[in-house]
């Protein structure tokens, strides 16, 4: 778990010492230097471009079906602030990790879904526990150790969990639960239930060695398995590149005979689109896919470190390409929503988001009599 | 003076059998002492000679005093005497040098006999009586016993004092077949010993009067000082029922038919075993007021009050719930004996869970009994008599016997006492209960 | 309730005695995992070499040619990758039966059967149950030298949420690999390669089952207490009655045959009796199986002990090849002797 913890703290750290000499290295003490992996001016152009192809898909989408993508994701976005916020306050203990800046990756995908099909993810599970239906209520008392809590108290931030959704849990060993995903869709398959597996994971899960036992099997048996790689960019405090000797993940599925895309993880309608062609592959023929889809880190770091490591200029630039700024713009560009709209949505969100806080607040403790139950079934 | 029973803190000395001068070997008999319940003897553990007695009949020393000197015939004993002259401390250790030696206490626990010093190990356990035991120097150079928990327990249990036991066991520990020697042949007194001879004879001479001081008996003194100790802090209350006994009486009767003379069984046997058996029905009855907690015992070792010439004492009928009417009975025939004799052993009259008195004998229609603590009851017993009641509206003779009980108030309240007395007046009025 | 489930057994057992079978341990297993496929459509084997191959020790033989491919199913050698199939399969709602090849390679699937299988429940608030069987030979075999010799009962015994289970005889081995297809938690299920030719007489009866975490007394006896299981059990016997014939000591042989939950009941009643213990067992000795019995009867039956607990376990290194120095690693007969006599005091 300390490899999770790590994971909170700023790039900016891995970024200074790192010494491996590539020439794209930034120099260690000049902080405008900072750079994802991805150019911002080549960055703001795929930006432009996809607001055109974006706009195409909008029209082709239900307009209630956007209404709730937004909210989902700008609920998404005010609950994960608010944990930072109560974070600060004490109220939540153990790790915390935020999803903040990758919402159109679990919104984009999983909102393609039906209900029955069945989620695993990681442990930066809140949002993606919200989108599949748990009431933030559920999910903050959870992260407040209470017994309202979607496992009583039990598992905290990294352990989400919901038979009756099908959200088959947060899961906290990197890479761990793409196994188990692998499993969940070898059930599917074996029952011949026609539920697809939506298996989330980081690119750092990738260099374990379960990413490739599972890929080869899911492919060898034809397991209904969406494996979705949320590229940060960063595991831990180690940059991919510093990491992973072949770059492309979306490539290495091409080494079990796996269909794959790269997507942009900005963009919800793209991320929406390469899900429903994996889900039409899962369906018909039983088919896995692995999606690379790519997040920027723009406000995903340590909440006791917000990322002073960067100038005020620098957030800006990749706050413009934030993916619900993205979305909302193409959205009203649509002339799908008005002004209104949007503040309508926003109180929603700020207003559930209370109600989580509150109910979390008022939620008691687990009884002690909680330690020894559900050891054994 | 060595510690000859589990609760004796002196002891009074009621004769010698060796005179000074005599020599004897190891076994043998050397004196007899009054403890607190029972004369017991003291026995020889190595051979030798009895140098100089120091404590004399009625004398009475406390545990570990020296009360005599013993050794090798002619040996120079005056270091000796002057030391435990002028040391009368209990606790004197004799000197290290000294080829004589203070019979002490610790005397008894000393291998005195090097020649039993073998190391062999017995090869099973059926034969370990009659095998050489390993030394035991290397537990007590250290002043430290080592005993197996097991063998800890059961010589609690057995009220034996670990110290006049030899262990056989690595590093000289004590382990459970020392104790189950020690339980078969441990400290049995040999049978030329004879009944010391008593002559206290009351007076009946009025007026004034010659009379002889004689010292109150240990067991006098503690039968004082433990019933002014239950009359005292034992908050202690009665209950008094009737039963009648003429189903008992029939089963006697049947019972006696068709064993020997020397096996007939007594009311007071049947009695023993329906108060046992009820009390395991019973668990509060069966029970122990210990300050902190209640401890309940799981088997009715049940206390019968046998009288001899000097009081009283109870000999323990151990787990007599789970015995039957001939065992019960010849039991309390052998131990009462015993108890007549003196020839009691402490674990014989200890640990009783519950007790009887039985008057009946004496015709003793109704009495009370004194609760010998820790127990938290006793039943004193009455004689069976023809009594009319009535039946059916019908005057009819039933033989009635009736029962007080005593209760500690501590362990047992009124209902819980009656629910005990009504199971086993339903024992004593359908014996077959006893079956069921 | 123990008693009521042991007497359940003896009836079993009693009732059906005219339908007994003489059965391998290896084919009561296979016995057991045919039934248990036939009666429950969850049910599937999943392991190296368990379909076409007829399994490496043949527990699984002809169940691929009866049952094929969705009920028997070979994987590759992926041992993390199975085990995790296992999990989520069992999450899902399938009671998977995962072999594998040796327990020695569970270990490359610690991670799934510990830290996802052992901890679902928990962590997911009595939502998800796991009821998957990790089965195979534990121990060690002949001549394979370390990394293939590994007693593991003890490293999961030591995480809450597995059960763990050490058949020792054919009737067991089936008995309690019914119960523990049937069980709703994840369970190690532990065999030995030196004994899946071990007969013994088996009831045949398709529901004749044994419960999980109850101790069977395979030798009754008043004055020493052995605890043994899996491989240790016939050497224990066999030690008993060579001490009984020389010494006329009478030895009592409890096998708990569940590790996990110990049924430490029963051993703490025998040892009240005989007031010695030897564990004997086959893995190392530190902070093993017996290290934790012999704490309980410390706890437990301390005022009872007439000598402490004697342990006789796997010598503290890593299995030689050399035939000699395997002997010498492991217990046998005369170790057991040696043992019981040191506590008899003989």
């Amino acid at each position: 778990m300390s490899k999770a913890a790590t994971r909170q703290k700023p790039a900016s750290k891995a970024v200074k010492t790192s010494t491996n000499g590539t020439g794209k290295t930034p120099d260690k003490t000049v902080s405008e230097d900072f750079t994802d992996f991805v150019e911002v001016e080549q960055a703001k152009a795929e930006f432009n471009s996809r607001r055109a192809s974006q706009l195409v898909s909008i029209k082709k989408t239900d307009k209630k079906l956007l209404r709730d993508m937004l909210y989902q994701m700008v609920l998404g976005r005010r609950f994960e602030e608010k944990c930072a916020e109560v974070y600060r306050m004490g109220k939540i203990g153990g790790f915390c990790h935020l999803y903040i800046g990758q919402e159109a990756i679990g919104v984009g995908s999983m909102m393609a879904l039906k209900p029955t099909d069945m989620v695993i993810t990681a442990y930066r599970d809140h949002v993606q526990a919200i989108i599949k239906g748990m009431r933030p209520e559920s999910v903050m008392a959870e992260l407040y150790g209470k017994s309202g809590g979607c496992v009583g108290g039990k598992g905290g931030s990294m352990h989400m969990f919901s038979k009756e959704l099908e959200f088959y849990g947060g899961h906290g060993i990197v890479g761990g639960q793409i196994g188990v995903g692998t499993g969940m869709a070898y059930s599917a398959k074996y029952k011949n239930s026609g539920q697809v597996v939506m298996c989330f994971f980081g690119e750092a899960a990738v260099n374990q060695g379960m990413f490739h036992e599972s890929l080869n099997m899911a492919q060898l048996w034809k397991l209904p398995c969406i494996y979705i790689c949320e590229n940060n960019q960063y595991g831990m405090g180690t940059s991919q590149e510093r990491a992973m000797s072949s770059r492309s993940i979306a490539k290495k599925a091409e080494a079990f005979e796996m269909a794959n895309e790269f997507v942009d993880g900005m963009d919800v309608m793209a991320v929406r689109e390469a899900t429903m062609r994996a889900i039409e592959r899962a369906r018909k023929d039983g088919s896995p896919t692995l999606l690379e889809i790519r997040a920027y880190r723009f406000m995903g770091h340590s909440m006791s470190d917000p990322g002073n490591y960067r100038t005020r200029d620098e957030i800006k630039k990749y706050q413009e390409r934030d993916p619900i700024v993205l979305f909302g713009d193409s959205l009203k560009e649509a002339k799908i929503f008005g002004s209104k709209d949007f503040e309508k949505i926003e109180s929603e969100a700020v207003e559930a988001v209370a109600r989580a806080v509150k109910f979390a607040d008022e939620s008691p403790f687990p009884d002690e009599s909680a330690l020894y139950t559900h050891v054994y079934a | 003076m060595p510690k000859l029973s589990p609760t004796m803190e002196e002891g009074q000395i009621a004769r010698w059998v060796k005179n000074e001068g005599d020599n004897y070997d190891s076994g043998e008999t050397l004196a007899e002492v009054d403890t607190d319940k029972a004369t017991m003897e003291m026995t020889a553990l190595s051979g030798g000679t009895l140098l100089k007695i120091l404590k004399g009949a009625g004398d009475t020393a406390l545990l570990g005093e020296a009360i005599a000197i013993i050794g090798k015939a002619g040996e120079d004993i005056s270091a000796l005497l002057a030391e435990t002259a002028s040391n009368g401390s209990p606790k004197a250790e004799p000197p290290a040098s000294a080829d004589g030696k203070v019979a002490t206490a610790t005397e008894d626990t000393e291998e005195t006999d090097k020649a039993t010093a073998k190391t062999e190990r017995p090869v099973s356990e059926h034969a370990v009586a009659s095998i050489p035991r390993p030394p035991t120097r290397e537990s007590q150079s250290n002043g430290r016993l080592i005993v197996s928990p097991i063998a800890a327990r059961m010589a609690a249990e057995n009220a034996i004092d670990l110290k006049t036991v030899t262990g056989t066991g690595p590093n000289g520990r004590i382990i459970k077949r020392d104790i189950e020697t020690a339980l078969e042949g441990g400290g049995q007194p040999s049978a030329a010993s004879q009944e010391p001879s008593r002559i206290f004879t009351p007076s009946t001479v009025v007026g004034a009067s010659a009379y002889t001081d004689e010292n109150t008996s240990k067991m006098r003194q503690i039968i004082a000082s433990r019933l002014a100790e239950s009359i005292g802090p034992i908050p202690t209350f009665y209950l008094t029922i009737e039963i009648e006994m003429d189903n008992t009486l029939e089963l006697r009767k049947q019972v006696n038919t068709s064993v020997s003379e020397d096996q007939k069984i007594s009311v007071n046997d049947i009695v023993v075993k329906a108060a046992a058996m009820s009390l395991i029905k019973h668990s509060f009855a069966n029970a122990s007021y210990q300050d902190k907690t209640i401890r309940f015992y799981q088997q009715a070792d049940i206390g019968v009050a046998v009288a001899i010439d000097e009081g009283l004492i109870t000999p323990v009928i151990r787990g007599a719930n789970l015995k039957g009417f001939l065992e019960i009975s010849a039991e309390i025939k052998d131990l009462a004996a015993k108890a007549r004799a003196k020839k009691l052993q402490p674990e014989e009259y200890t640990g009783a869970t519950f007790s009887i008195s039985n008057l009946g004998m004496f015709g003793i229609k109704e009495f009370t009994a004194i609760i010998n603590p820790p127990e938290a009851g006793i039943l004193a017993v009455g004689g069976a008599a023809p009594t009319p009641v009535v039946r059916d509206g019908e005057i009819v003779v039933r033989n009635v016997m009736n029962v007080t009980m005593s209760c500690d108030h501590r362990v047992i309240d009124g209902a819980t006492g009656a629910k005990f007395l009504q199971t086993f007046k339903q024992m004593l009025e359908s014996p077959g209960m006893m079956l069921a | 309730m123990k008693a009521l489930s042991r007497m359940r057994v003896h009836f079993t057992l009693t009732f059906t005695r005219k339908f007994m079978a003489v059965l391998t341990i290896r084919d009561a297993l296979n016995q057991a995992l045919r039934e248990e496929i036939l009666r429950d459509e969850n049910v599937f084997v999943m392991g190296e070499e368990v379909a076409e191959y007829d399994g490496a020790y043949k527990v699984t033989r002809g169940l691929w040619k009866e049952f094929g491919d969705k009920r028997v199913v070979d994987t590759p050698i992926t041992e993390l990758g199975f085990a995790a199939v296992g999990v989520g399969a069992a999450m899902a709602g399938l009671r998977p039966v995962i072999e594998f090849m040796t327990w020695n390679f569970s270990i490359l699937a610690a991670d799934q059967i510990i830290n996802h299988a052992a901890k679902m429940l928990y962590m997911s608030g009595g939502q998800f149950k796991v009821p998957i069987v990790f089965r195979g030979p534990n121990g060690s075999a002949y001549q394979v030298s370390s990394q293939h010799s590994q007693a593991l009962e003890a490293f999961y015994a030591n995480f809450p949420g597995l059960k763990v289970v050490m058949p020792s005889t054919a009737a067991d081995a089936k008995g309690l690999l019914k119960s523990a297809i049937r069980d709703d938690n994840p369970i190690i299920f532990l065999e030995q390669e030196r004994m899946y030719g071990l007969k013994g007489e088996v009831p045949e009866d398709d529901d004749f089952t044994i419960p999980l975490g109850v101790a069977d007394i395979k030798r009754e006896g008043t004055d020493c207490t052995i605890v043994a299981r899996s491989m240790t059990v016939p050497l224990a016997l066999q030690a008993a009655e060579q001490i009984q014939k020389e010494f006329d000591v009478s030895v009592e042989v409890i096998d708990p045959r569940t590790i996990k939950p110990l049924d430490i009941e029963t051993i703490v009643n025998s040892v009240k009796k005989t007031n010695r213990l030897v564990v004997a067992e086959e893995s190392h000795a530190f902070a093993s199986v017996g290290a934790e019995i012999s704490y309980q009867i410390m706890d437990k039956a301390f005022d009872y002990l007439d000598t402490p607990v004697k342990r006789l376990s796997t010598a503290e290194a890593p299995m030689p090849y050399a035939k000699n120095l395997e002997e010498m690693a492991l217990p046998d007969v005369a170790k057991i002797v040696a043992a019981v006599k040191e506590v008899c005091y003989l």
